[in-house]
């Protein structure tokens, strides 16, 4: 599902808001996020999973072509963490039938 | 340091369109609503310019008990990785103070 797609569906169950407004909202939804973490906040989102800012230290990393050495400064790399129940809504129709101990409906 | 959950999004969508403040909490829903149940049916979903939520298959492995030592089958699953877009990695290293490596 890309971004596109997300907003076509979105706006056809409200015919409320036309597709450039529904495209203004989650684009809003977005950048507010995309803001926050530039910021170096996080983004807690719950149920869904939250997005934080972490910092990795610099490293001496090494040019795969030249097999130089060099330096790759410290940095930070947004991560996401999924919440709860989208961990367990993803892992629900079990990917294989093994010794049930969350005994969970394997329905398709 | 501060958090940005629902709250302040809906605050944001609300300023974006017409709609009142109890319809854009719904429509937030609606949104994460929609994303969990592509990722739930396996799909991924692509935001440009925002980053790829994508659900990966794990094999079974043998794990143990941190506290007991004893060895437990870690059964097959699926887990949720985010990659973020080079825009978003962008973004966080442009500015921002942050705590140092964990």
């Amino acid at each position: 599902m890309t971004r596109s797609e997300l907003i076509a569906s979105l706006a056809e169950d409200n015919p409320h808001l036309t597709v450039a407004e529904v495209e203004r909202i989650v684009s809003t939804l977005f950048d507010e996020m995309t803001a926050a973490l530039a910021r170096g906040e996080r983004v807690e989102l719950r149920g869904f999973g939250a997005f934080t800012v972490k910092a990795r230290q610099a490293r001496a990393g090494r040019n795969p072509r030249t097999g130089e050495t060099v330096q790759v400064a410290q940095k930070a790399v947004p991560f996401f963490k999924a919440g709860k129940e989208l961990r367990e809504r993803i892992n629900k129709p079990a990917p294989a039938p093994a010794n049930g101990k969350k005994s969970a409906g394997a329905k398709s | 340091m501060n958090t940005l959950t629902r709250a302040q999004l809906t605050e944001a969508i609300y300023a974006t369109v017409g709609l009142s403040r109890h319809e854009s909490a719904d429509l937030l829903e609606l949104v994460l609503n929609r994303m969990a149940d592509a990722l739930a049916e396996g799909k991924s979903v692509k935001i440009s310019g925002f980053g790829t939520f994508s659900v990966r298959q794990k094999g079974r492995r043998i794990g143990r008990n941190p506290k007991t030592g004893i060895e437990v089958p870690i059964l097959p699953r699926r887990v949720l990785v985010f990659r973020p877009s080079q825009i978003l990695r962008d973004a966080v290293n442009t500015s921002a103070p942050r705590q140092a490596a964990s």
